[in-house]
C-alpha cells in the first residue's frame, strides 16, 4: 500500500470521529448537507437530474428546520462512512492479485490500457476511486460492469435489489415475530417445560449454519412432501423456504433476548405494582412488561438486519434467487471492481438506514433515552 | 452483612467459594451447570475423536473407490461412503480437525487483535478512543461476509483451500466485538487505585496495559472466546458453501452434501453427519460460553 492510500485512510477515519465533536449548529449543517445529498442520489435516480437537485433541496431544508438533533448527527457520519466504505473497498480489491482483465487470452498492453480506459479502471486504485466518486456524483450512476459486457451496474442491481430486500424483510418480519413469541412465553414461566423447549430449540437454531436448515427445509418440504417448490423466485410459494431458512438462526437469537428482557422485566417493582392495583396477569404482561421485554429485541434488529443480509448471499445461492449476493460474490471473485462497489454501497446504506430507523424506534420505545437532549 | 439469616441458610446448598481466588470460584460455578460441563465433556470427546481416531484406526479418506460409491453406513464404512467412493467417517474426522483449528486459530487472531485495540482505546480514553471506536462502528456498518470474502481475494489463487487466509480473514473480522467488550471493562479499570500505584512506582503505558489492565479483562475475555469459536465455525462454512473455504472442513462436506440434494437419491448420511459433528460441537460450545459468562459474572444469579 503506498503512503497516500494509507493517509487517506486515517484522513477518513478522522474525518468519521471528527463528525462527533462537531458543535450542535455546525452538526444540524452538516447533517442537513449530507441527507441532502442521499437524497439527490435516490431522487435523481427516480426523477431526473432537475427534479432530483430540487427534491434534495426542499428535503435538506425540512432537515435543517424540524429534524431532531440526534438524526442530523447521525446523518452526518453516514456520508463520510459510505466514502471510506468505497475507498477502502476499491483498495482491497487493487490489492488482491488478479485483474478483471486477465483472462486466457494473452492480452497486448495496448489493448489493456485501451479497455482499463473504457471502463474506467485505471491501474492506481487512487486514480480509480477519484473516477468513480466522480461518475456517482456528477452524472448518478454506478458504472459500467467490467465483466458483464455493455451493462451498467444499476442496471443489473436494479431487477436485483427488490429481490434481496423482500426476501431479507420478510425474513426479518418472521424472525421477530417467531423469536419474541417464542422468547416471551419462555421468559414468563422460567424453568417449566415450555422454557426448556424454547430455549432448546433456539440454542439449536443458532448452532445449525442456514444453509443446512435450508437443506433440511427443502428435503422434507419440496421434495418428500411437495408443498412447496424446490427452488426459483417469483411466486408466494417460492418465498416461504428461501425466507424461513434465512429468519432461523435470527429468531432463535431474538428468542433468547426476549427471554431474558421479559425474565428481567417480570421481577421489577412496576410489575408487582400493577399486579398488586388487581391488573389481569394478561393486561400485566401486554401492557407493562411487553415494552421492556422488547426492548433488547429492537437494539438487536441493526446488527440482525446486517447479518440477514450476508446470511442472504447464502441462501440466495442454495435457492437460486436473482438477489443481490449473487453479484456480489460472482463480482469479487470474477474481479468485476465496479459491481463489488456498488453491491457495497448498496447493501451499507441499506443498513445505514435501517440502524437509524431502528435507534429512532428505540428513543421512543425507551423514555430515558428520549428525555436526552 | 445486611442479611446474615438468608446469607447462612444459603449456605449449605451452595458453596458460597468465599476466599477463593476469582478464577477458582468462577470455575467451582462452572462446575455445578450441568449444561456447560456437558458441553464441555463434549467438545473434548469431539476433539480427540477428530484428531486421534484417524491416527489410531488407520482411516483413509483419500483412497477413491470407483466401485464403492454412494454407499450407506455398514459396519465397513461406519458413515458410508461419499461419491468418489471414500470412507466418509475418515472425511468427516479429517474435516473436524480443520474445522476446530479454524474455530481456535481465528478465535486467538481475535482475541490478540481485539484485546490490544479495545485495551489501547479504553487506556487512553478522550479523542484517542473517540477516533478508535469510531473505526470499529463503521467496521460494524458493514456486512462482514463483505470483509471476510474480499480480505480472502487478498491472497492468490493457488491458496485456495490453504487454512492461512482462512484464519486471517475470520480473526480479521470478528475481532470488533471483543475490541467493544474490552474497551468497556477498562474505562473502568484505569481509574482503579492498582492502576494508579502501578503508575506511581513508575510502569510505562505499555507495561500497565500488558501487565496490569489485561490481566484484569481476561475473564471476559475467555468467555467472549468461547462465544467466538462457534461463530467462526459457521462462518468458515458459509466460506465454503460458497466455494471460499477450506478444502476438507465440516463445512466444506456439508455444503457439498447440500450440492447433491435431487428429487431421485437422498444420500442422508452424506447431509447428517457432518451437520450432526457440526451442530453437536457448536451447541456444546455454546453452552460452555453461557456456562461461563455465569460463572465470570457474579450478577448472573439466573
Amino acid at each position: 500500500m503506498s503512503a497516500t492510500e494509507v493517509l487517506a485512510v486515517v484522513g477518513g477515519v478522522a474525518a468519521l470521529a471528527g463528525a462527533s465533536w462537531l458543535p450542535a449548529r455546525a452538526a444540524r449543517v452538516m447533517g442537513a448537507l449530507c441527507g441532502g445529498l442521499v437524497a439527490f442520489g435516490v431522487a435523481r435516480a427516480a426523477f431526473g437530474l432537475g427534479a432530483g437537485l430540487a427534491g434534495a433541496a426542499v428535503f435538506a431544508g425540512l432537515l435543517a428546520r424540524y429534524a431532531p438533533g440526534t438524526v442530523l448527527r447521525r446523518l452526518t457520519f453516514l456520508v463520510p462512512s459510505l466514502v471510506l466504505l468505497v475507498f477502502v473497498t476499491t483498495l482491497l480489491m487493487y490489492h488482491a492479485p488478479g485483474s478483471p482483465f486477465a483472462g486466457e487470452k494473452v492480452m497486448s498492453a495496448q489493448v489493456e490500457a485501451a479497455l482499463r480506459a473504457h471502463f474506467g479502471v485505471p491501474k492506481s486504485a487512487v486514480e480509480f476511486f477519484g473516477i468513480y466518486v466522480r461518475r456517482l456524483v456528477v452524472e448518478g450512476s454506478l458504472g459500467p460492469s467490467v465483466k458483464v459486457q455493455g451493462r451498467t451496474v444499476e442496471a443489473l442491481l436494479g431487477p436485483a435489489l427488490p429481490v434481496s430486500v423482500t426476501l431479507g424483510l420478510l425474513a426479518l418480519l418472521l424472525a421477530a415475530a417467531f423469536g419474541l413469541v417464542l422468547g416471551i412465553l419462555a421468559g414468563l414461566k422460567p424453568s417449566s417445560f415450555s422454557d426448556y423447549a424454547s430455549t432448546g430449540l433456539s440454542a439449536l437454531g443458532l448452532s445449525l449454519p442456514s444453509f443446512v436448515i435450508g437443506a433440511v427445509l427443502m428435503v422434507v418440504f419440496a421434495l418428500k412432501l411437495g408443498w412447496f417448490p424446490v427452488a426459483g423466485w417469483g411466486t408466494f410459494r417460492q418465498l416461504v423456504l428461501p425466507s424461513v431458512t434465512l429468519a432461523l438462526p435470527y429468531a432463535a437469537y431474538i428468542a433468547r433476548l426476549a427471554r431474558g428482557g421479559t425474565i428481567e422485566v417480570m421481577n421489577e417493582d412496576f410489575v408487582r405494582t400493577a399486579r398488586a392495583k388487581g391488573l389481569s396477569e394478561s393486561a400485566v404482561v401486554l401492557r407493562h412488561a411487553l415494552k421492556g421485554a422488547i426492548l433488547p429485541v429492537v437494539s438487536f434488529l441493526g446488527p440482525a438486519a446486517a447479518g440477514i443480509m450476508t446470511g442472504s448471499f447464502v441462501v440466495e445461492t442454495l435457492f437460486g434467487i436473482p438477489g443481490m449476493g449473487q453479484w456480489f460474490v460472482r463480482g469479487a471473485i470474477n474481479r468485476d471492481y465496479s459491481v463489488v462497489l456498488g453491491t457495497a454501497l448498496v447493501y451499507a446504506s441499506l443498513v445505514t438506514a435501517f440502524n437509524l430507523a431502528v435507534d429512532l424506534a428505540y428513543a421512543w420505545l425507551d423514555p430515558r433515552i428520549r428525555s436526552r437532549p | 452483612m445486611s442479611q446474615p439469616v438468608s446469607a447462612a441458610s444459603a449456605a449449605p446448598s451452595v458453596p458460597s467459594g468465599l476466599g477463593l481466588r476469582p478464577s477458582a470460584r468462577a470455575w467451582r460455578r462452572l462446575k455445578q451447570n450441568h449444561l456447560a460441563r456437558a458441553g464441555l465433556v463434549v467438545v473434548m470427546l469431539v476433539t480427540l475423536a477428530c484428531f486421534l481416531l484417524p491416527a489410531v484406526l488407520r482411516l483413509d479418506a483419500t483412497t477413491t473407490h470407483p466401485a464403492l460409491r454412494h454407499q450407506p453406513p455398514s459396519a465397513a464404512h461406519w458413515f458410508g461412503t461419499d461419491g468418489l467412493g471414500r470412507d466418509f467417517a475418515a472425511r468427516v474426522l479429517l474435516g473436524g480437525q480443520s474445522s476446530l483449528l479454524v474455530g481456535l486459530v481465528a478465535t486467538l487472531t481475535c482475541v490478540l487483535i481485539g484485546v490490544l485495540y479495545g485495551a489501547v482505546a479504553g487506556y487512553y480514553g478522550g479523542r484517542v478512543d473517540e477516533v478508535m471506536m469510531r473505526f470499529v462502528d463503521f467496521m460494524y456498518g458493514i456486512p462482514y461476509m463483505f470483509l471476510v470474502i474480499l480480505i480472502m481475494l487478498m491472497f492468490s489463487e493457488s491458496a485456495r483451500g490453504n487454512p492461512v487466509p482462512v484464519f486471517v480473514a475470520l480473526g480479521l473480522v470478528e475481532w470488533l466485538t471483543m475490541a467493544r467488550v474490552v474497551r468497556g471493562q477498562v474505562l473502568s479499570l484505569r481509574e482503579r487505585e492498582f492502576v494508579l500505584a502501578a503508575r506511581l512506582l513508575g510502569a510505562g503505558d505499555f507495561r500497565v496495559i500488558v501487565r496490569h489492565i489485561v490481566p484484569n479483562v481476561l475473564g471476559v475475555v475467555t468467555v467472549y472466546a468461547t462465544l467466538t469459536v462457534p461463530t467462526v465455525i459457521i462462518l468458515e462454512s458459509f466460506l465454503s458453501f460458497l466455494g471460499l473455504g477450506l478444502k476438507l472442513s465440516w463445512g466444506q462436506l456439508v455444503s457439498e452434501a447440500v450440492g447433491v440434494v435431487n428429487p431421485i437419491a437422498f444420500f442422508w448420511w452424506l447431509l447428517a453427519f457432518p451437520s450432526g459433528f457440526l451442530a453437536l460441537t457448536l451447541l456444546s460450545l455454546n453452552y460452555v460460553g453461557d456456562g461461563l459468562r455465569d460463572a465470570v459474572d457474579p450478577r448472573g444469579q439466573r
